[in-house]
């Protein structure tokens, strides 16, 4: 039936953000790109999540990966479809436990180069005067973000195909086969394949273990100038990474429509998109107790999405252990939106075989094949 | 708080009144949910200065053993619950059965200027007057397809206001063979003659439909598509309705399958009203576009039904299929002229909520890739009018729905009322 097969140098299966930050990179270089994706640009985890920016300190090599990844966002500041809004972080700290906490995680910051301040209680409620009474500051870092996801992904997949990538819109990768891929459509590409599937990495890469970890967001009408910083507890880092399995962190977002996306929630073993009414009361509860405001504020639509999650929380970034020319990047749980530029870069020199600019071997899919 | 009924009913109309009753004749607890604040559905809404036709007054009053529970909109849905929105609260409301009664909408469909202040819905135009907002003395034209055109041209004169004409895009011919076939409905042939009667020396012309929409700040004038070339109309108000689509976003969230067969999907039911999930029956509108009498004899058999008294509910199936044929026969003659589809232009807004243009759209094939790149129907209205006008006008099926039925507050959604007892903010 396929006499012979396309031939590309680099096969990018999945166009959420992470596989589209790929495809971008390489038809940037001038390979030739094809571009493989069953759903809509940006459709998986990429459309459920909050598009936050963000530098998270606890892990070095993560904190590594999103300060390189933070510069290279730098250059979609001004592309209307990624909605770049640069609302800066706001860590807010409860007690002086938790800002005496917020002063490490500056400094671990302010080492790898982002700019972090603490704020004290009368700064905060300058900064966010909807907050409850009683906080006792917290941690500014003023140049994150938030984008538009989606459509960054969008956007990046239409650029590669203006410098002459092909997209093989609607169709599956069904296999990887030696020299290439076969899709669900029996066509069979041939060249190096770079795989990006997100939680469904185990259909294609069955030794590289993965879990979704399931979150649920509320999105309210608008309210501009209600709350001006993403908005976080400092907390946030043990409910979010801790192995518990299900957990709510107060985890609040303005839009640049004025619309407030409010997070966030994390469970592993639910594996159904439904909503669920009580992690969305837990999280909404959690987030009433730092904004008592927004229990008046109207709701338009609650969504859930599925974090692709590795064993160590670190993404696989790197050759697939024992293959030929077949390449992973997938696994960057909720942080993917930010990391993806950097993750991106990174492929690229390895597949060229140049020195990266960050060191790659924290995320090598190797450490899983030991 | 959770509060258990044998039964609940959702939607206070005609079929959910009827339901409602049914239900309460043995002695369950019935709840009946309407998010107005008066019982009476579409058809029968509430008018701030007409008095409610007869037998609307017999169904309100009549009901006995029916907690009415208006102002209470169901927002969320669980197995066998509703989450359940009040002006100051949140209920919990779990059922052993339910019937959802949740009637229909209008359709609209994007025209230029169709976005102006001044252009409404017919029955949109219909339930404002009967609110109480003043069209007294307003030059109106009442535009669009179907029978509700006439009842809200009643309405709108008995309000005072000058109806200038009806345009039915329908032709003369197809609405002259609806009009003599509706002689197998007697009841309604009675109905429409009255309409008729009453709303004589008010033009009503067929094969007519507006093409544009013209004013600055507001409509001050309609173009007129006419089998004799276009008219111009100057007016006050444009009053446009293409028709009915079911309300199944409820029924959706608890996962009853919906007969998408057509362009605008319903609620699916067995003969016995039984939708795909257990102990969930639905009737009326939202089950199909077919009118005041159905909505009334399925409301009495799913009421039945919801009750477990299958012989009685079984005794209205001929009746009801009876009515029903009537939904073929205003499909079949009220079809929606094709030159309709092409009237929005690329710059014609299609999404109101998001400001989303026709021209944005192009080349999307489903609702959900348009909507992540553009917005298109991630407003307020959650999509329920561009949904339904680009599946009309061939674009793509409307996505799926997505919790809260309605915007909801935030409290709502977290089993709270607005304002805790110890209330945080001083004013
Ligand atoms: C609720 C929530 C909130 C989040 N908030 C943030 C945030 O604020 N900031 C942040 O940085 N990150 C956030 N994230 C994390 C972020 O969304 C993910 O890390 C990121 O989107 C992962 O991108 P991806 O491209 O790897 O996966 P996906 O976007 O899931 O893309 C994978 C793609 O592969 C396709 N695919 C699957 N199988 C095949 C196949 N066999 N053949 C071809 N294609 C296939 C899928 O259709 C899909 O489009 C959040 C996640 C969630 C769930
Ligand atoms: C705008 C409009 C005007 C109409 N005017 C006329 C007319 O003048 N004459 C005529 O013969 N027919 C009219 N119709 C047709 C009308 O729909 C039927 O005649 C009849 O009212 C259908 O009865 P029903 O009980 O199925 O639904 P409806 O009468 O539509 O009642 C449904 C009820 O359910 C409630 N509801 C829906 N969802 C929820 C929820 N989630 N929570 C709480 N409550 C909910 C609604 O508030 C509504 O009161 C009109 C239709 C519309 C849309």
């Amino acid at each position: 039936m396929n006499g012979t097969a396309a031939t590309f140098d680099l096969i990018v299966v999945g166009a959420g953000i992470v596989g589209a930050s790929c495809a971008d990179a390489a038809s940037a270089e001038g390979m030739r790109v094809a571009i493989v994706e069953p759903g809509p640009i940006g459709g998986g985890a990429t459309a459920a999540a909050m598009g936050h920016l963000v530098a998270m300190d606890d892990d070095p090599a993560e904190l590594a990966l999103a300060h390189y990844s933070l510069r290279l966002w730098e250059a979609f500041v001004d592309l209307k479809e990624a909605e770049f809004s640069r609302c800066g972080t706001l860590w807010v700290a409860r007690n002086d436990n938790e800002l005496a906490a917020a002063g490490q995680r500056i400094a671990r910051l302010g080492a790898a180069g982002i700019d972090a301040r603490l704020v004290d209680a009368a700064a905060l409620y300058e900064l966010e005067p909807e907050l409850v009474p009683g906080l006792a500051g917290g941690m500014l870092v003023p140049r994150e973000a938030v984008v538009y996801p989606p459509r960054v992904a969008n956007h990046l997949v239409q650029r590669a195909q203006s410098r002459g990538a092909r997209l093989y819109a609607g169709r599956r990768a069904q296999s990887l086969q030696r020299g290439g891929v076969l899709l669900d459509d029996g066509t069979r590409l041939s060249g190096p394949v770079l795989v990006a599937t997100g939680c469904a990495l185990p259909a294609l890469l069955p030794m590289l273990p993965m879990r979704a970890r399931k979150g649920h967001l509320v999105i309210t009408d608008r309210y501009p100038g209600l709350i001006r910083h993403q908005l976080l507890e400092l907390g946030y880092a043990d409910s979010a990474h801790g192995d518990a399995d299900s957990s709510v962190a107060f985890n609040v977002q303005p839009r640049p429509t004025g619309q407030i996306l409010i997070g966030s929630s994390r469970e592993f073993h639910a594996n159904d998109a439904g909503v669920s009414p009580s992690m969305v009361q837990r999280m909404l509860e959690r987030s009433f107790t730092f904004v008592p405001r927004l229990r008046e504020l109207q709701a338009l639509r609650i969504w859930t999405g599925f974090r692709p999650t590795t064993p160590d929380g670190r993404p696989y970034l790197g050759a697939v252990p024992g293959a030929v020319d077949q390449w992973v990047a997938a696994g960057h749980e909720g942080l993917g939106v930010t990391t993806a530029p950097g993750s991106a870069k990174l492929m690229l020199d390895l597949i060229q075989g140049r020195r990266a600019a960050i060191d790659p071997a924290p995320y090598s899919p190797q450490r899983m094949a030991a | 708080m959770r509060e258990h009924y044998d039964v609940l009913v959702v939607g206070a109309g005609p079929a959910g009144l009827a339901a409602a009753q049914a239900a309460a004749s043995r002695g369950a607890r019935v709840g009946l949910l309407d998010a107005q604040p008066r019982a009476g559905g579409q058809v029968w809404r509430h008018d701030v200065r007409l008095p409610a036709p007869r037998a609307a007054r017999r169904a309100i009053d009549k009901l006995q053993g029916v907690e009415v529970l208006v102002r209470h909109s169901v927002v969320a849905a669980e197995p066998t619950a509703l989450r359940v929105e009040t002006p100051q609260d949140s209920r919990l409301l779990s059922f052993g059965a339910l019937v959802l009664a949740t009637g229909a909408r209008e359709l609209l469909l994007p025209f230029p200027g169709w976005t102006l202040p001044g252009v409404t819905g017919a029955g949109g135009l219909q339930a404002l007057a009967k609110q109480g907002w003043p069209v007294a003395g307003k030059r109106v034209v009442i535009a669009g397809s179907g029978p509700l055109l006439l009842a809200a041209a009643d309405t709108l004169r008995k309000h005072g206001a000058q109806v200038l004409g009806i345009f039915e895009q329908a032709s003369a011919d197809a609405v002259r063979s609806f009009a003599w076939q509706l002689r197998q409905w007697p009841a309604r042939a009675w109905q429409a003659a009255g309409l008729r009667l009453r709303l004589a020396g008010v033009p009503y012309r067929f094969g007519s439909f507006v093409r544009e929409a013209v004013g600055d700040d507001a409509v001050r004038g309609v173009e007129i598509e006419t089998p004799r070339g276009v008219q111009h109309v100057e007016c006050d108000l444009l009053a446009a309705g293409y028709g009915l689509v079911p309300n199944t976003e409820l029924a959706s969230l608890l996962g009853c399958a919906l007969d998408d067969a057509d362009t605008h999907p319903r609620v699916q039911v067995d003969s016995l009203l039984r939708t795909s999930v257990a102990n969930v029956h639905a009737a009326g509108e939202s089950c199909g576009i077919g009118g005041l009498a159905v909505a009334r004899i399925e409301g009495a058999m799913a009421g039945l039904m919801a009750i477990g008294d299958t012989a009685a509910a079984s005794a209205w199936m001929p009746q009801r299929d009876r009515e029903r044929r009537f939904d073929a026969l205003l499909a079949r003659h009220f079809t929606l002229d094709p030159r309709l589809r092409t009237l929005a232009d690329d710059q014609t807004p299609v999404c109101r909520c998001e400001d989303v243009r026709l021209g944005a759209l192009a080349g999307f094939g489903d609702a959900r890739a348009a909507k992540l790149a553009t917005r298109c129907g991630m407003g307020a209205c959650q999509g329920r009018i561009c949904g339904a006008a680009l599946a009309e006008l061939g674009r793509f099926p409307r996505g799926a729905a997505r919790p809260p039925v309605f915007p909801a507050r935030l409290a709502t959604l977290a089993g709270l009322a607005t304002l805790p007892s110890d209330a945080y903010r001083g004013s």
